[in-house]
């Protein structure tokens, strides 16, 4: 892999920029991994990614049936924040904040991280005794987050509405480290990274089957052939559920729809990232000008990646009423993606089952924050076989047992 | 947008004035169960890419809950019917085979 630097610009811009080599190889299924690793989403190839960089292990395949990055990491709104309310989520989620800082050095490609800081207002008093709540915990976490009040919300964000006629403003979790990345250049990111360490990118290539024998899995059928492999991880997001019942078991999971759109591109207006979580709106402005805009999900079972309508109107109305200088634009584009959801809002690394086997789901509506985190410890998962101290408290077992990291009710909606 | 006639009053409902409520069919376990047994109730969801039946309630109308098959793929509904129902009705199974070739049936 040739490194991306400055002199790299300069050298290729005198061949006319004709000499770039590709980003990623395109090679053929090997008969054989050590790991094979299904969803070339964000997860997955942080997963193979931080297998290579912090195992040693590069033996491996990440195996994707449609384009990489083109699932729920190709078509999230990007906020990255880590004010969670419980331990666990915190040390995650902020292991993934505090990665994403200098991810682009790491990776050697720029995933334009911008912390920005974040806002999550308080529209009602029960959530100004939440996220009081909320910063409190952040503190004992090590989570840098504060309080602040009306004023200082009017002062950050000039175009907001302080005094709406149903929710006014009473204050805001404000994370000034929190912001977004580029979605799509994290995946191309960690893909250039995965197939310069000889991990082969295999894309068009439908899992079709998981293929076992006495409680282990022995490879994957594919639309491309039988691959058989060491250990498999499924990270598949809103289709964890399909690959789970190829292997023999249920999870704790429904696949939803979420839905985003964008805006026609204006000049700057907003330079942090807003979330209302009652009126069920959030926002944030695209380097292109667009005012990405995101809210609520569905609630039943659909793999359409299309959304209900209705939704689209919840969420604008309510952005209207927060932003009122907003009402006159044109609306760009609106699509969706399957989100992965379980019971307490919080995602799975875990192991399976079947004793080779782990899965990594669950991210639901906000997992694009987690992704380097999360590749993380579940390289670790999948490398030792056991879970560290990241992973630990996000197996399957916590459902059985009761022990709920219960996230719902800190964030309607949670991105 | 996902409409559903209700067995209950009979209205033909748009999705706004329904709450979805899950999965249908779930098995509830007496206080002798095992706890995977309970747990597979609480928590493993079948989530089928598919042909699935769930519960529904005509929340902004008769209040009523009723059931409902549908495809998570495609968003046909294929018909509901009563939610003092065990399993699905066979006369809506058959319907379903006819629509979905090599759908293996209610299991
Ligand atoms: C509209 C929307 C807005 C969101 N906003 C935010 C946000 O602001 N902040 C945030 O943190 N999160 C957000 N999220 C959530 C975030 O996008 C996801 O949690 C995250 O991207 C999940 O990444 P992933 O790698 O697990 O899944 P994906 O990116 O979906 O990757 C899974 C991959 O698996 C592949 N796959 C599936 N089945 C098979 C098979 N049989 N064989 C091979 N490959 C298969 C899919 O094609 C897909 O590419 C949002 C999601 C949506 C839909
Ligand atoms: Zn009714």
């Amino acid at each position: 892999m040739k490194r991306y630097s400055v002199f790299a610009v300069a050298r290729e811009a005198m061949n006319w920029h004709t000499g770039w080599e590709r980003a990623w190889r395109s090679p053929e299924p090997r008969r054989r991994y050590d790991v094979i690793v299904v969803g070339a989403g964000g997860h997955g190839l942080a997963t193979a990614y931080y297998l290579g960089r912090n195992f040693g292990i590069t033996n491996v395949a990440v195996v994707e049936k449609g384009w990489l990055g083109g699932g729920n990491t190709g078509r999230n709104t990007t906020i990255i924040r880590s004010n969670y309310l419980q331990d666990p989520s915190a040390a995650l989620y902020e292991k993934a904040r505090s990665l994403y800082e200098g991810l682009s050095q790491d990776l050697n490609y720029n995933v334009m991280f911008s912390p920005r800081g974040l806002l999550m207002l308080a529209q009602t008093e029960h959530e100004v005794r939440g996220y009081k709540r909320t910063v409190n915990a952040n503190l004992l976490q090590g989570v840098e987050t504060r309080w602040i009040g009306p004023g200082e919300v009017k002062a950050l964000v000039p175009i907001i509405n302080i005094d709406g006629p149903r929710y006014p403003i009473l204050g805001a979790l404000y994370q000034e480290r929190g912001g977004t990345a580029r979605h799509d250049a994290v995946a191309w990111g960690y893909a250039r990274a995965c197939s310069a360490m000889g991990m082969d990118i295999l894309q068009n290539c439908e899992v079709t089957a998981v293929r076992q024998a006495n409680g282990a899995v022995q490879g994957i059928d594919t639309s491309k052939g039988p691959i058989d492999c060491g250990k498999l991880a499924i990270v598949v997001a809103g289709h964890s559920s399909v690959l789970a019942e190829m292997a023999g078991f249920r999870l704790p999971i429904e696949s939803m729809a979420l839905q985003a759109l964008v805006s026609e591109p204006i000049k700057p207006c907003i330079d942090v990232v807003v979330m209302a979580n009652t009126v069920h709106g959030y926002i944030s402005q695209s380097d292109k000008g667009e005012l990405v805009i995101g809210g609520g999900t569905d609630g039943f079972v659909n793999y359409t990646q299309r959304g209900s309508w209705q939704h689209i109107e919840e969420t604008v109305r309510a952005l209207i009423e927060t932003f009122p200088v907003i009402s006159r634009l044109k609306m760009l584009r609106q699509w969706g993606g399957i989100v992965d959801m379980t019971g307490d809002r919080s995602p799975i690394l875990s192991k399976t089952p079947l004793g080779n086997c782990f899965v990594n789901c669950g991210w639901g509506t906000g997992g694009f924050k987690a992704i380097p985190g999360s590749g993380w410890a579940m390289a670790e998962l999948v490398a030792k076989g056991e879970p560290g101290p990241l992973a630990a408290d996000f197996g399957l077992d916590r459902f059985r047992e009761g022990r709920f990291i219960d996230e719902s009710v800190a964030a309607g909606v949670a991105h | 947008m996902l409409t559903l006639t209700c067995p209950c009053c009979g209205v033909t409902a748009e999705e706004t004035e329904l709450a979805p409520g899950g999965e249908a069919h779930l098995k509830r376990f007496g206080p002798g169960a095992s706890e995977a047994e309970f747990e597979a109730y609480m928590f493993a969801r079948a989530n089928t890419k598919g042909v699935v039946f769930e519960r529904w309630r005509h929340a902004y109308g008769c209040g009523k809950w009723f059931l409902a098959a549908r495809s998570s793929v495609t968003l046909e509904v294929f018909g509901t019917y009563p939610a003092q129902t065990s399993a699905p009705p066979a006369d809506l199974i058959a319907a379903i085979k006819a629509r979905v070739p090599g759908w293996e049936g209610y299991p």
